[in-house]
């Protein structure tokens, strides 16, 4: 880390939220140093260190794998460690909470709600009927691993949540996210679920009108707006083929 | 486990937390939402070239098919009917282009590549409109 006068600083705009201080988040301005290999997790981090002890925001792995650090970046939803500060140069850059989320406290949001959706879609294997020693296996050929395994690269980050106009307007919207972690074990072959109860509905699958900027910002390339508009389809023809269950 | 960095979270609870109001003009923050909003309004031209050509049905059954071309050739109805020709066609390319996402087809364990089914749709798309085309324009 260096602070050496050579050293350009790029400015960064970061919302601030404190309860029973702010009515309502502001911005505070501090400049950092503009490193090559910073990501603008480094820029809160070095604010939070050198700066403004004050300052919340979540972070975990700083690789792009717990999906602990989204926040808005200069309006577009980003993974924070995975976003460098070169690309805003000169600056300023403005971090904000994640859109669509009640704001805790500066850059930390309440993700209650998509943990309550995540679990209502039973995002693990249903099995039914049988008793299996500990010891079961159920092998699958690389065909059925491929038919799930782009949906399971999800890492919760709700930066779809965040981008989805849907989702925003209507919290009641099931989401791009737990959509596609459901249809990532409607689509495993050892599951024998299709999860029709809690994704056929007005507030699931069908309450999403196909804006696309979920697949747009989702850093692993999971494509959540294919899970549903597929999802569409299964439910349609098992709504008129009862016997067609995926 | 993913780490929280606050700084003194006494009191803070959840009840505590903002929630920022609706924001009634979100279509203008990004391009991707105008652009999904101007893809949804070419649906109102898609319906209404759907009652002109059902206009056109009704003429020829009730033989008034003189008065519906001069209301046809009238320059605001020609005005109309071209933005609503342009509003389809940009409405369909889009909805044909947007169909690989609906329809993931495997052939011999692979993923048939979304260029592919765009282009059977688009192919399709147009060998529909040249027969319709060879029908209604032959003399």
């Amino acid at each position: 880390m260096t602070d050496s006068a050579e050293t350009p600083v790029i400015r960064m705009e970061v919302a601030r939220y404190r309860p029973g201080e702010d009515a309502e988040p502001v911005f505070q301005a501090y400049d950092v140093p503009l490193m090559d290999d910073w990501a603008v997790l480094d820029g809160l981090t070095h604010i939070k260190d050198r700066l403004d002890g004050s300052l919340s925001f979540r972070w975990s792995c700083r690789m792009g794998v717990c999906g602990s650090c989204g926040m808005t970046v200069n309006g577009e939803a980003r993974l924070t460690c995975g976003t460098f500060l070169t690309e805003y140069a000169p600056g300023p850059v403005r971090i904000e909470p994640l859109k669509g989320f009640p704001v805790i406290r500066d850059l930390v949001v309440d993700i209650d709600d998509f943990l309550a959706k995540l679990s209502s879609v039973r995002p693990w294997l249903v099995r039914e009927g049988e008793e299996p020693p500990l010891t079961a296996e159920y092998a699958q050929t690389p065909e059925q691993l491929e038919a799930y395994k782009q949906y399971s690269m999800c890492i919760n980050c709700l930066l779809c949540y965040s981008a989805c106009p849907v989702y925003v307007l209507d919290p009641d919207f099931l989401g791009p996210a737990a959509i596609a972690l459901a249809q990532r074990y409607n689509l495993d072959s050892r599951d024998m679920d299709d999860r029709f109860d809690v994704l056929n509905l007005e507030d699931a699958v069908w309450g999403c009108t196909f804006v696309g900027e979920c697949t747009k910002v989702c850093p692993k390339h999971v494509d959540p707006a294919e899970a549903i508009q597929r999802y569409k389809v299964s439910a349609a023809l098992r709504s008129v083929l009862p016997w067609s269950r995926r | 486990m993913t780490r929280e960095m606050t700084g003194g979270m006494t009191g803070d609870t959840r009840a505590d937390a903002y929630r920022p109001r609706r924001d009634r003009l979100w279509f203008t923050r990004s391009r991707g939402y105008t652009v999904f909003v101007l893809r949804e309004l070419t649906s109102v031209f898609v319906a209404w070239s759907i009652v002109f050509l059902l206009m056109l049905v009704d003429a020829v059954l009730g033989g008034s098919l003189p008065e519906f071309a001069a209301l046809a050739a009238r320059p605001w109805m020609i005005a109309l009917n071209v933005v609503a020709l342009a509003a389809t066609v940009f409405h369909a390319v889009t909805f044909l282009n947007l169909a690989p996402k609906a329809t993931v087809v495997r052939l011999d364990g692979r993923r048939v590549p979304a260029w592919m089914i765009q282009g059977g749709n688009h192919t399709a798309w147009a060998l529909v409109s040249l027969l319709i085309a060879y029908v209604v324009l032959r003399s």
